[in-house]
């Protein structure tokens, strides 16, 4: 045991690896950094909130793909992670109308 | 023996793991989407509620200040700073990740100390977010039945969901503290991989992706 333990090689750092790393970290600055200034630029309305739920989605990409490493796993469980989330998005759409049609029965 | 390593060549007739990663990265990917399952049902409940509300706050003029400096007038940016420490805190957990692929013992203490105290200050700033909204700025503050803000529910959502969040923040804080721990005591190193740093790797970086979402759908929207 004591032997294999002094044998522990340790590899040198993959330069274009780090490089990677900090290219998305800088990514996910950047967006974060142009959300705020469309907080404060743009007036509110549907293309201010298309422009945050996209930005939202490039950055959840990102994170994703590039930090949780699933972009460079096999298809069988990126698939098991993804595929489910369509369940989310049905309730998403299903009580987004069931809030829209609340509020019109209730101040229309 | 030729007969049966010629019909055995699919993935899923055992002997190997089909997915290419360990049972527990696995185990911990099954339990990230289930807990995806409960944070978009909280985000969605929000998103119904706010939907069929007749007004609702607007984010900028509840959550405008800074600690130190009291009375200025600061939209957002104290909630932006706990964001890029989210980011940096993640950034910090991949470089663990990487010098547990090299072996590199000292390089994954390193980043999984910076890791830790990541957390804890994204923790410290979100009690102070807490304990400036629930005393509120004369209009009797937030509650879970009271909101000088706005609709109540406004308030209870913001409680149920970001403490939701700070709960996994804090459990967080508390397995990478483990993990840490056991990095320099050379558990992992007599192991042989460092396995357990990507595992608790993945739970962070989807703590991370959660805030994403509702720094979106509760501060900018």
């Amino acid at each position: 045991m004591t032997s294999e333990e002094n044998n522990i090689v340790v590899q040198p750092v993959d330069k274009a690896k780090i490089k990677q790393i900090i290219r998305v970290a800088i990514i996910l600055g950047v967006i974060t950094t142009c959300e705020f200034i469309i907080a404060f630029t743009l007036g509110s309305g549907s293309i201010k909130t298309s422009i945050f739920v996209l930005m939202t989605l490039v950055k959840a990409f990102y994170i994703v793909w590039e930090f949780m490493h699933l972009g460079h796993e096999v298809k069988g469980l990126k698939w098991m992670v993804i595929a489910p989330l369509v369940l989310a998005l049905w309730l998403l759409v299903a009580l987004l109308m069931e809030g829209s049609a609340i509020h019109d029965a209730n101040f229309l | 023996m030729s007969s049966i390593t010629a019909t055995a060549k699919s993935d899923w007739t055992g002997g190997k793991s089909p997915f290419n990663v360990s049972y527990g990265k696995l185990m911990m990917w099954l339990f990230l989407l289930s807990d995806a399952f409960t944070f978009s049902a909280f985000l969605i409940a929000y998103g119904l509620v706010r939907f069929s509300a007749d007004s609702w706050p607007i984010p900028e003029e509840v959550f405008n200040a800074i600690p130190f400096m009291h009375g200025v007038n600061a939209p957002l940016i104290f909630v932006g700073i706990m964001t890029f420490i989210l980011i940096l805190s993640s950034v910090t957990m991949v470089m663990a990740v990487d010098a547990g692929h090299r072996m590199d013992k000292k390089g994954v203490a390193k980043w999984m100390g910076w890791t830790i105290v990541g957390g804890a200050v994204f923790l410290g700033c979100q009690a102070w977010e807490w304990t400036h909204f629930i005393i509120g700025t004369g209009g009797g503050g937030a509650s879970l039945t009271w909101n000088e803000y706005g609709p109540q529910s406004f308030a209870a959502f913001f409680f149920f969901i970001t403490g939701f969040h700070g709960t996994h923040v804090l459990s967080g804080v508390i397995i990478n503290y483990l993990v840490y721990y056991n990095t320099i005591r050379g558990v992992y190193e007599q192991r042989g991989h460092y396995d357990m740093v990507e595992k608790v790797g993945l739970y962070w970086h989807f703590i991370d992706l959660v805030w994403v979402f509702v720094f979106t759908f509760f501060y900018l929207v």
